[in-house]
């Protein structure tokens, strides 16, 4: 019998679990057994959410998290630069290794933080340092969108009035 | 500093009170924080972990609200003293299991508490007694607002607080208050509102926590996302919510006193009788009995007894609570026995309830 995970192995960990009248069958190879967390009984939870099996647990715990074809697909090969953090260590703990992986992960977070949460962007506190720094890069593009008009349209004395603000703006940041 | 010195004592703990404490125990809003580029603490090592809590814990120790308080690396305490923050609600489970590079640091009334390296590299609460959960979230975020000016967070535009685990990400906040709602459980009535409120996206948990039991009908109530919505809009919709259950837990027990008063009177009799006579006794049945006592106290059965006495019994019959008493390892034999020991000898002058004069 091959590994009903990665059809590559044999399987030597039959699990079987009871939901309700239904009965689950699992056959995995060692390997996939491990990172699946089914060679520790406290990670069968985890493995009913990887394989789809239904949790027999209540619904009292965090929101049921599904991990979707694009995580598991085109996240496979990206490796977080400043921590070294991997989509398997991911699936490992549901956690992530530092704030960085939350860009490199980004494509694949985005189908998962909406089964998650309400919306998918933040709405709420912004850190004051974070909140003025914004503020300045947007003041900027919008300064430098009116400087390329006015040199556009050869309004020259405007063009240099905005270039001075835009060196105060700089000097500020 | 030793836990047990520096915590206040039950005593003075269960002398605060807050609005609608007959029903809500306590109100609590924790913020996630992490600091920018550092690896999260499930997935540092050891060495940068020190590291950080070494940056971090000076900065926390240093603001007004942590005057006097008391602030402690986890390696340096005893597993005894990490249980009693435990059941004080005090930290986590999950954070008394660790050891050196966490820490945790409250305030000299413990109405805040931070701990550092738990999940992430912050997790700070202000707790309020009754229903406050607005207090919570101003007295919170201005402690929030003061670390910000001297710490570097993690935060993007698109996802904001980033926190270790992405169930947490946006605001970073949990909202939750702990309800006493013994009347919908003895109506049968609590699953259905167990489940309204799980439709409505918060999750309930029992008395200590995720994936604890419920004891002495003893319900946590919380939010569970924290992306797409503002803090305030957080805190209001649970506010909603939980206005709304102490409006149908004092309808459960109006109903009681009107249909069931005999069924009533039998548990809050028989948790009297057993608490005040008992020779060995758990922890669980004790904390599913004061339930009971203190639904007693609340409906006037019981002239000489306070809702601040049965609150300091919920707290100094707790196993480690026992053990600091006694000073020494107990076996939960003996634990029962010195548990049975307390309870008869502090309800010894309270008289037998009188439910039909209130």
């Amino acid at each position: 019998m091959l590994c009903s995970s990665c059809s590559n192995k044999d399987a030597t960990v039959h699990w079987t679990q009871v939901v309700g009248d239904k009965i689950h069958k699992v056959d995995l190879c060692e390997e996939c057994a491990k990172t699946k967390g089914l060679d520790d009984p406290a990670g069968k939870a985890l493995a009913g959410m990887l394989m789809g099996v239904d949790e027999e647990k209540d619904d009292e715990e965090k929101p049921q998290v599904e991990l979707p074809e694009a995580l598991t697909e085109s996240g496979k090969d990206v490796i977080c630069g400043n921590c070294g953090f991997t989509q398997e260590d991911f699936k490992k703990n549901m956690r992530f290794g530092c704030s960085q992986c939350y860009e490199e992960f980004n494509p694949q977070l985005q189908e998962l933080v909406k089964t998650m949460h309400r919306g998918v962007k933040h709405q709420g506190k912004v850190p004051k340092n974070f909140a003025h720094f914004q503020g300045l890069a947007d003041k900027m593009s919008e300064l430098q969108e009116k400087l390329d008009d006015a040199i556009s349209r050869e309004a020259f004395e405007e063009a240099a009035s905005l270039r001075d603000e835009i060196k105060d703006l700089k000097l500020q940041a | 500093m030793n836990v047990e010195e520096f915590l206040l004592t039950p005593e003075e703990l269960c002398q605060r009170r807050g609005p609608n404490d007959d029903i809500v125990l306590s109100s609590r809003v924790r913020l996630a924080r992490n600091i920018d580029g550092a690896p999260f603490p499930g997935w540092a090592k050891r060495k940068s972990k020190i590291e950080l809590m070494e940056q971090v814990l000076p900065v926390v120790e240093s603001l007004g609200a942590f005057e006097d308080g008391f602030s402690e690396s986890m390696d340096a305490l005893k597993s005894q003293e990490k249980q009693l923050l435990v059941e004080r609600h005090l930290i986590s489970r999950e954070l008394a299991a660790k050891g050196a590079g966490s820490a945790v640091v409250i305030s000299k009334d413990e109405s805040f508490c931070i701990m550092v390296n738990e999940e992430d590299h912050l997790r700070m609460q202000a707790i309020c007694p009754g229903l406050q959960i607005e207090e919570a979230w101003k007295a919170v975020d201005s402690l929030d607002s003061e670390l910000e000016d001297q710490l570097s967070y993690a935060f993007s535009s698109e996802f904001g607080y980033l926190t270790a685990c992405p169930t947490n990400v946006g605001t970073a906040i949990r909202v939750s208050a702990m309800l006493h709602l013994p009347g919908l459980v003895l109506a049968e009535q609590v699953n259905q509102v167990v489940n309204s409120v799980n439709k409505l996206g918060l999750a309930v948990r029992g008395f200590y926590g995720e994936g604890t039991d419920t004891l002495g009908h003893v319900f946590q109530i919380s939010n569970q996302m924290t992306l797409g919505e503002s803090e305030p809009e957080i805190v209001q919709r649970l506010n909603k919510v939980l206005l709304q259950i102490i409006e149908n837990e004092k309808n459960a027990r109006e109903k009681l006193i009107d249909e069931k008063p005999e069924t009533l009177w039998n548990h809050i009799g028989r948790a009297y009788g057993t608490l005040s006579n008992a020779y060995s006794i758990s922890s669980k049945e004790t904390m599913n009995l004061l339930s009971l006592l203190r639904l007693g106290v609340e409906l006037g059965y019981f002239k000489d007894l306070s809702i601040h006495k049965i609150d300091e019994l919920f707290i100094v019959t707790q196993p480690n609570h026992l053990q600091q008493e006694t000073d020494g390892k107990l076996n939960p034999d003996a634990r029962d026995l010195l548990r049975a020991d307390i309870l008869r000898e502090r309800l010894a002058s309270v008289g037998r309830p009188n439910p039909k004069k209130n």
